[in-house]
């Protein structure tokens, strides 16, 4: 933790620490993840959903994030991983799966996107484009706008260990640091850009290291720790409601399955190397933690557990059921203009 | 009514639409004390402040994102990208970002911004301050792209471009930023996106051009009117949506076309005229569809006698009325 941490705030609300039932509600929202994100997968290998990206291993550190915002105020602009960051900020099973097997309702892109991508129609997050790491000038950019007009609101931005290897997110660091932005980078660093392991991305150990080169602090924190990113986060976003600029998170986390559907991790993970992860694992670590501090009785597990897989069967049979959307609404919201075409 | 450059009209419709709007915010390279460099932003950090004049990092991609981000969070960024030339690092932010926030949202999200890009060559500028790089914003679906080649023109769409919902690429023809003056009243005026201008009126043939070259051709078309031929002169302003109407309805009457541009002829904004004439005039056509252009070389050389053969000139597009109009 960086010795800027946990600053109070001179605009806003503080959010408060951590209470106990908030952190069975935040497991019960990583739990119902869990069991989405392992059903899309099987609908990909039944040929409805024709790709998804994971959040398995990352869903501590999304959850705890969130926590640690405002959605009726803040803005989030995320990446194709962010399933349980989209899941916490309140959309339904029903939605993400309309998404998944594209279609007719599913509200972040009318279908037209890969799964996630769009704008969320609830709360502000901004999850676009699939060419790495664009996100970044594109959050400075919000936040300056929420600077210039003296609003009250952070903007977070997701990213991977792989985008900090683009341009794009040093301009956006360096230009955060210079207007001291309200932003928080907060970089979800699973060791691989698909194949390629850290050590073949950086000569530097962590990327929240090169916080310094921009002039803001830069933490590293455990990302199967909800507690701890809760907290790291709460300091950032305080820091940025007072004004005081930009701060790094890098979250330390495992990528449970392989890139996306169509990726094959065996081929450059070593057996150990994935066998490894089982004790990484965010949904076990937090069951744990919640058991051992009381918190959370067995038979409560189960039912959170049972619940879960409930509330993903009938989304399945919900969505699966439904049609895609009409051909004609492809030519829908191209520009302002709906005459425009042709040449 | 009071006669200005080009660059005086940029200017003024710049300063005007941040008094009007204090949504519009300015984004660049030396847009600040310098004023640009070519003094599109004289005085403005002294009028409006650091917080609504930005001077950026040297980092297009960076000021093309934050345009966009800015865009999407209430804003309607102004941004200058110093030379066309130096467009390409912004080119994701841009075709593959802005182009598409409407549509990749379902109409959630819109991106009012304006991208302004002085652009063209014949200014000594060599293969990096000369580039016309309008063809692949020109491709782009999402995208809205003017070329104003007047100062009324180039103050009615920039005003246009800016209180657009999309993003909208103004080119500005550097070469026209002081040569060219016109009278551009002082009250406030937009010119409709999308839709071309016969700037001189004939009836045997159309020439179909754009930016600096508009008044290349102007000056061809007066000359061979001493010779007794008519030529109209079609001003795309224009480049995405294409005015196809006002195209096919003049070479249509005319009966010949030549298109004329300072780009490179290959995928160019007069491979697609051609395509619309040979698609909606085809029967009315009296001779072959007709293009001069620059030679299939990168943009441009920097030694005058070779830039001077690279870039059509009004003694060039005599010479191809004059070929056109004997078949």
């Amino acid at each position: 933790m960086s010795a800027t941490a946990n600053k109070s705030s001179k605009l806003g609300t503080t959010s408060p620490p951590l209470s106990g039932e908030r952190l069975v509600e935040l497991y019960r929202t990583m739990v119902l993840s869990r069991y989405l994100d392992e059903r899309v997968w099987l609908l990909n290998r039944q040929g409805k959903a024709a790709i998804a990206a994971s959040a398995q291993g990352h869903e501590a550190a999304q959850v705890a994030c969130i926590e640690a915002t405002d959605p009726s105020k803040d803005h989030y602009l995320t990446y194709y991983r962010q399933f349980t960051a989209m899941m916490a900020l309140g959309t339904e099973p029903e939605e993400m799966l309309r998404g998944f097997l594209a279609k007719d309702g599913d509200p972040m892109s009318a279908a037209r996107q890969f799964p996630l991508h769009g704008a969320h129609p609830r709360v502000d997050l901004f999850n676009f484009s699939n060419v790495i790491a664009t996100q970044l000038p594109q959050a400075a950019g919000v936040a300056l706008a929420d600077k210039l007009r003296g609003d009250d609101a952070v903007t977070i931005v997701f990213f991977g260990d792989g985008a900090a290897s683009q341009g794009d997110t040093h301009e956006a660091m360096n230009f955060a640091g210079i207007r001291k932005l309200p932003i928080v980078f907060f970089c979800e660093n699973n060791r691989y850009a698909i194949s390629v392991p850290l050590n073949k991305q950086m000569a530097v150990d962590t990327v929240a290291s090169r916080a310094a080169g921009y002039g803001f602090p830069g933490v590293q924190v455990d990302g199967t720790d909800v507690v701890a990113v809760y907290e790291a986060t709460q300091a950032a976003v305080n820091r940025a409601r007072a004004g005081d600029g930009p701060t790094l998170i890098e979250v330390s986390v495992e990528r449970l399955q392989p890139h996306t559907t169509d990726d094959d991790h065996t081929r450059y993970r070593s057996p150990e190397d994935i066998a490894q992860m089982a004790n990484k694992d965010p949904v076990k670590i937090t069951s744990e933690t919640l058991r051992r501090r009381d918190l959370l009785t067995e038979a409560e597990d189960e039912a959170i557990h049972a619940e879960a897989k409930r509330r993903v069967n009938v989304a399945t049979d919900t969505v699966d059921a439904e049609p895609y959307p009409d051909t004609e609404t492809m030519f829908d919201h191209v520009t302002s203009n709906r005459d425009e075409g042709g040449s | 009514m009071p006669e200005q450059t080009v660059i005086e009209a940029v200017r003024d419709t710049m300063r005007a639409e941040m008094r009007r709007d204090e949504s519009v915010i300015l984004l660049g390279e030396d847009v600040g004390l310098r004023g640009g460099v070519f003094l599109a932003t004289d005085g403005f950090i002294e009028e409006f402040g650091e917080d609504r004049v930005i001077d950026t990092p040297l980092a297009e991609s960076l000021i093309c994102g934050l345009a966009l981000g800015a865009a999407v969070n209430g804003m309607r960024p102004l941004a200058e990208i110093q030379f066309a030339d130096f467009v390409w690092p912004a080119i994701n932010q841009l075709v593959g970002e802005a182009a598409r926030v409407r549509y990749g949202t379902n109409g959630v999200k819109t991106a009012p911004m304006t991208i302004r890009v002085p652009y063209g060559g014949g200014v000594r500028g060599g293969l990096y301050h000369s580039q016309s790089i309008e063809v692949l914003f020109a491709h782009t679906p999402g995208l809205t792209v003017v070329a104003p080649a007047t100062p009324y023109d180039a103050k009615g769409l920039l005003a246009s471009a800016i209180r657009s919902d999309d993003p909208v690429i103004v080119l500005e023809h550097k070469r026209t930023y002081r040569l060219v003056k016109g009278e551009v009243p002082i009250e406030d005026y937009t010119i409709p996106i999308g839709r071309a201008e016969i700037k001189r009126p004939g009836s045997e043939m159309t020439i179909v051009t754009y930016g600096l070259m508009l008044h290349y051709a102007l000056q061809a078309a007066e000359t061979v009117s001493e010779q007794g031929l008519d030529v109209e002169v079609l001003d795309l302003r224009t480049l995405r949506p294409l005015d196809a109407d006002a195209i096919a309805e003049s070479v249509s009457r005319t009966g010949k076309v030549l298109i004329v541009q300072e780009d490179t002829p290959a995928v160019s904004i007069s491979s697609e005229v051609a395509a619309i004439v040979g698609e909606r005039c085809f029967f009315d056509l009296d001779g072959p569809i007709t293009r001069l252009t620059a030679p299939e070389l990168p943009p441009m050389p920097f030694s005058p006698l070779q830039e001077a053969a690279f870039m059509p000139s009004p003694e060039k597009i005599v010479a191809a009325i004059a070929k056109l109009a004997e078949l």
